[in-house]
């Protein structure tokens, strides 16, 4: 699955002339996967500012839970982060713990934001329907769409927590890790830098 | 071709680097379900030859109905059943048509049949490389593809008809069945489609890009690459970049159409009741729609541009003129073709002055579009031509480019847009600019290509046939259609002979109608020879062309893992054609300098070997 073409035994690395400079393409193809997500979220958050600008939008308080579930995802950043040292430094049992916490930080947070959904329509903000407003359904869509791309991530934290408990995780291999831990940290930005866009537009 | 070998030692790890390719696959592996990236571009490539039948086949349906409005139909009633009413086109059908040949022209014939194809077969043939970065993506992209022209296929032939919006499903009208039959179930198959082909695009380019970026052979600097490659290559990145947002505006329509939100739709009113619908912007939906839209032009393009270069560079015997401006020009259309998507949207009723901004922004394409045409020209000056048929159709390319161009020149213009949008005049600007010249320039790949692909030739006298039938038949077809676009006459229109204005009409789309069945009649001449030649046609040297890159360095038939041993380490650029002092009139890429020391230049000089 996912052949990757091994460039290392391909190039035996000779200068003679020199090879193209090139990084591991599995990490390159991650940055262009974030890219089209990146693209994705500019166009609802761009077609959000332009919506908005129309008039007709309603107004109101963004749930306090929204506040928890960010500090929530942070932390999740710095446990992973954690693991990823220690696996850096062949410390195979934090490396799990740190994994595992994070795994269920990322549920945690999953479960906050459906919570959060709850208080939405407890105060009268719907996805759809006659008495929902774009401004209400945008704020669905976002979040929505930013949960299910952190679940990929939760699904990918537990791919690499089996290979941690298989010991194919460590020093001599990090692809695995580097990958999950560039992954979880760009949707931990992707969102602050939603969350801030909902705070600075309501 | 073996001087590569001679130079360089041979690594004591390339013996066994691919013993396991030659374990035998089963049939599905190495056929159906092929990692290999010349399997998986012949897919595409069948693919897509079905799909520009199909879709082309439409177009003439319609034909029928604009250049015979009062012709008896019925005999097509064993093809369209209930489609036919009466001897006559069923008007919704008509918008069906339509849509459906601009869907599958754009997406499923120029750009997953074209750059499917040619980047996947290219890619790693010309930058040296096994195969892509991940085969087993590859193998999911097109697989992706397939899954999303089956589920559009099938949308063609339920009852309540496919998507009739328009290939643009500007809502309302692709939002609410009321409007139109195909917006009922068939428009929710069309974005179901859409949204599966949009992962195969995203997952084909993350790989071509992936690949050219990190898998490139030795001494294969970017300023060593052949213009093909950077074609592919910035084409890969526009789609990367404007796919996903066609993704979010289909998202947001799929969300309207069945969850009740109001992103596009804004109060309306259908028989005296309101909708339930409140608040949204349909503006908006063409904003998010062209922002993909208008780069979507030049993932079409840009392959077909790039392989003209190659092909142009290579029968004409001489460098490409130009080659880094050539490359400049590509990435300077492929930055403004993101930013000029309002010009789709002038009579939007968007404030003038943006307006005047965006024509700005537009017109100046015309400044890298004419270096491109310039250059191509500027090759074939003087250049000892071959008159393959892969080069008619790359000169053909260049013709429709340039005949094109101009008058996107004058639809760019926000003024004079407001009397010709929605006219066959911009029918007639985009048919031949980006239709037939990217349709052009896939089937000159396909001349130039087939003896790699297959290991034999196409002929060459049913070739010339196919080129000009196809040639003047097209400027037959497009050329009158600027006239009926000046006087007004709107497209996607079903009947015309009701307004006096259009009635004088008549003859003109009788005529074009008859080009138009002319010319995809030719196209079988090529269906015919395509097929043939695969079985029959006469056995392909291994450098038919005598062409420098790469990939006619590979045995006739390459295996997996294209060159049974080491792949050849790149010395000089790809455009060595008629060098002076050479004994040859060309010099593939893998010659070292120290092998021509009769036509280098002062500064040509290997590098110095080192840590052997």
């Amino acid at each position: 699955m996912g052949q990757i073409i091994d460039i290392k035994s391909d190039s035996s690395l000779s200068n003679f002339p020199e090879r193209p400079l090139s990084m591991h393409p599995k990490k390159f193809a991650l940055w262009l996967f974030i890219c089209t997500v990146i693209m994705i979220f500019g166009a609802l958050t761009s077609a959000f500012i332009v919506r908005k600008a129309d008039g007709n939008w309603l107004e109101f308080e963004l749930p306090v839970l929204l506040w928890v579930n960010t500090i929530i995802i942070l932390f999740s950043s710095a446990t992973l982060q954690w693991s990823y040292f220690s696996a850096k430094r062949d410390n195979i049992n934090n490396l799990k713990i740190g994994i595992a916490i994070t795994f269920f930080l990322g549920i945690l947070f999953v479960i906050g934001q459906f919570y959060a959904w709850k208080e939405l329509v407890s105060m009268g903000v719907y996805f759809g329907g006659s008495s929902s407003n774009p401004s209400g359904s945008f704020i669905y869509v976002l979040t929505g769409l930013h949960a299910l791309h952190l679940v990929s991530g939760i699904i990918f934290l537990l791919f690499v927590l089996v290979a941690s408990f298989q010991y194919k995780v460590h020093s001599k291999n990090m692809v695995r890790i580097e990958m999950c831990a560039t992954y979880w940290h760009f949707l931990d930005f992707l969102w602050i830098y939603l969350f801030g866009f909902l705070i600075l537009n309501n | 071709m073996e001087l590569a070998h001679s130079t360089s030692a041979h690594h004591h790890h390339t013996e066994h680097d691919h013993d396991h390719d030659h374990e035998e696959l089963s049939f599905i592996q190495k056929w159906i379900f092929s990692e290999d990236h010349k399997v998986i571009a012949k897919q595409y490539l069948f693919m897509g030859i079905l799909w520009a039948i199909f879709g082309g086949g439409m177009s003439l349906l319609f034909r029928l109905q604009l250049g015979f409005p009062n012709a008896k139909l019925d005999w097509l009633q064993p093809l369209l059943g209930d489609w036919i009413k009466e001897g006559k086109l069923d008007p919704e059908f008509y918008l069906a048509l339509v849509t459906m040949h601009g869907t599958i022209m754009v997406f499923f014939v120029l750009t997953a049949g074209l750059s499917g194809t040619f980047s996947n077969f290219l890619i790693p043939l010309q930058i040296g490389a096994r195969d892509m970065a991940s085969g087993f993506l590859n193998m999911l992209s097109f697989w992706f593809f397939a899954l999303s022209s089956a589920i559009m296929m099938v949308s063609i032939f339920i009852e309540t008809g496919p998507a009739s919006g328009g290939w643009v499903i500007y809502p309302p009208l692709s939002a609410l069945p009321q409007a139109v039959g195909g917006s009922g179930l068939g428009m929710t198959m069309w974005l179901t489609s859409m949204a599966f082909f949009i992962v195969s695009s995203l997952l084909g380019g993350i790989n071509y890009i992936t690949t050219i970026i990190n898998l490139r052979t030795k001494g294969m600097s970017f300023f060593r690459m052949p213009l093909t490659m950077w074609a592919f290559f910035i084409t890969a990145i526009i789609g990367l970049l404007s796919f996903p947002v066609l993704f979010a505006a289909a998202l947001l329509l799929i969300f309207d159409r069945s969850f009740g939100t109001s992103f596009f739709l804004a109060d309306i009113y259908i028989g005296g009741e309101a909708l339930q619908h409140t608040g949204g912007s349909p503006i908006l939906f063409q904003h998010l729609f062209w922002f993909l839209g208008h780069p979507e032009v030049y993932i079409v393009l840009l392959p077909a541009l790039g392989i003209t270069s190659e092909i142009i560079a290579t029968n004409s015997r001489k460098p490409i003129f130009g080659y880094k401006a050539m490359i400049l020009s590509m990435l300077a259309i492929a930055f403004l073709s993101f930013i000029v998507w309002a010009h789709h949207m002038f009579v939007t009723g968007m404030n003038p002055f943006l307006g005047t901004i965006f024509m700005f922004l537009t017109l100046i394409i015309a400044v890298p579009s004419a270096v491109k045409a310039f250059n191509y020209i500027t090759t074939l000056w003087r250049g000892n031509i071959i008159f393959t048929p892969a080069m008619l159709f790359s000169i053909g390319l260049v013709s429709f480019f340039i005949s094109g161009g101009l008058t996107g020149i004058i639809l760019g213009n926000s003024a004079a847009d407001i009397q010709l949008h929605d006219t066959y005049f911009v029918v007639a600007h985009f048919h031949l600019v980006m239709g037939s010249a990217s349709f052009f320039g896939m089937v000159a790949g396909v001349y130039h290509w087939f003896p790699k692909m297959f290991g034999r030739m196409l002929d060459e006298t049913l070739g010339y046939i196919h080129f000009w039938i196809s040639f003047v038949g097209i400027y037959m077809v497009f050329f009158p259609l600027h006239y009926i676009g000046i006087a007004g006459f709107p497209r996607r229109y079903y009947s015309f002979t009701g307004f006096d204005f259009t009635k004088s009409f008549t003859d003109l789309n009788t005529f074009v109608s008859i080009a138009a069945i002319i010319t995809f009649a030719a196209q079988f001449i090529f269906v015919f020879n395509f097929i043939y030649s695969i079985f029959k046609g006469r056995r392909a040297p291994s450098n038919p062309w005598k062409s420098n890159t790469l990939e006619w360095t590979t045995p006739i038939n390459p295996e997996h893992g294209n060159w049974p041993g080491e792949i050849p380490t790149v010395y000089r650029w790809a455009y060595d054609y008629s060098k002076p002092g050479a004994s040859e009139d060309f010099i593939p890429q893998n010659i070292p300098y120290s092998e021509t020391k009769e036509s280098n230049f002062e500064n040509e000089v290997d590098p110095i070997e080192s840590k052997h």
